[in-house]
């Protein structure tokens, strides 16, 4: 039920409750099957490198509930776990955005859904 | 010296301002206007550089390459970088000095640019308090407005 009405939000750009936990939700049924949604496996994810220079960590910080600084511009990023900043995973056509984003710089590929509810799991459970 | 025209002096003192006045306004020409997707797309991980900060072909050489967008992904949907486009290329530099395009489309290596920054040593960009050519706002506390007003500057240590 969630899955469908995020996706006929997508499509139509209608309003509708998109939280962290319903985004949550969401990449949990992406991810068909596959586990998705372990905190500590989300942890480790964001902490470590890919193959390539960078980690989430990189410009997030490790514990990204404070605010991360861009690895090349040194620019503010306020955080990213949702408790610490009520911007973050409010739109899924954002989430999606960044995601796509910064794991080609990170892995050099896209994240699977059951990595993204990985991580987004750990950001929600930092309180 | 006498000069056989002394209004020629004036006028040359008031043509020297009006083109200092223009030089402001070509470097710091201001984010005002900016559609909401630049705002969005644009200062997410860079403060938002002013469109007369550089010239149209500098600026169609970043939108169309913003996949690899100085080793980073800055991919957005066609009808933002279309809406983007638009602004940027409305209020590119049109003045032969800013307008010059650079080798890889950056601002920082634009003749200008590097004229203007040439009394910054090496050793001051490197300053943790500073870092990259990028992070205007070291030194320019209006650099995120689009003022770059040199009068404003000050260098952290």
């Amino acid at each position: 039920m969630v899955h469908a009405c995020l996706l006929s939000g997508l499509a139509t750009g209608l309003a509708f409750a998109e939280t962290p936990a319903a985004l949550l939700a969401y990449y949990k049924t992406q991810a068909q099957g596959q586990a998705g949604g372990d905190a500590v496996r989300g942890q480790t994810f964001f902490n470590k490198t890919h193959g390539n220079e960078w980690k989430c960590a990189s410009c997030h910080g490790a514990v990204p509930t404070g605010k991360g600084e861009h690895a090349i511009t040194h620019k503010v990023i306020e955080p990213l776990a949702p408790a610490f900043n009520a911007q973050r995973f409010i739109d899924l056509a954002k989430s999606e955005k960044w995601f796509r984003r910064n794991c080609k710089d990170v892995l050099a590929r896209e994240c699977s859904a059951s990595e993204k509810a990985d991580v987004l799991a750990w950001l929600i459970s930092l309180k | 010296m006498k000069t056989p025209f002394p209004c020629w002096r004036t006028t040359g003192v008031a043509l020297a301002l009006l083109l200092c006045a223009g030089v402001t306004w070509a470097q710091g020409g201001g984010l005002k206007g900016a559609p909401a997707a630049f705002t969005a797309e644009c200062t997410s991980c860079h403060i938002g550089y002013a469109p007369a900060l550089t010239g149209e072909v500098n600026w169609r050489g970043i939108m169309a390459g913003l996949d690899k967008h100085f080793g980073v992904d800055a991919s957005i949907d066609d009808k933002a970088r279309q809406t983007i486009s638009a602004w940027l290329m409305a209020h590119a530099s049109k003045d032969s000095r800013y307008a010059k395009s650079s080798a890889d489309f950056r601002i920082s290596t634009s003749a200008w640019f590097v004229r203007q920054h040439d009394e910054v040593g090496s050793k001051v960009w490197k300053r943790a308090s500073i870092k990259s050519a990028a992070n205007c706002g070291a030194c320019h506390s209006g650099a995120a407005r689009g003022d770059f007003d040199e009068d404003s500057v000050k260098i952290p240590q």
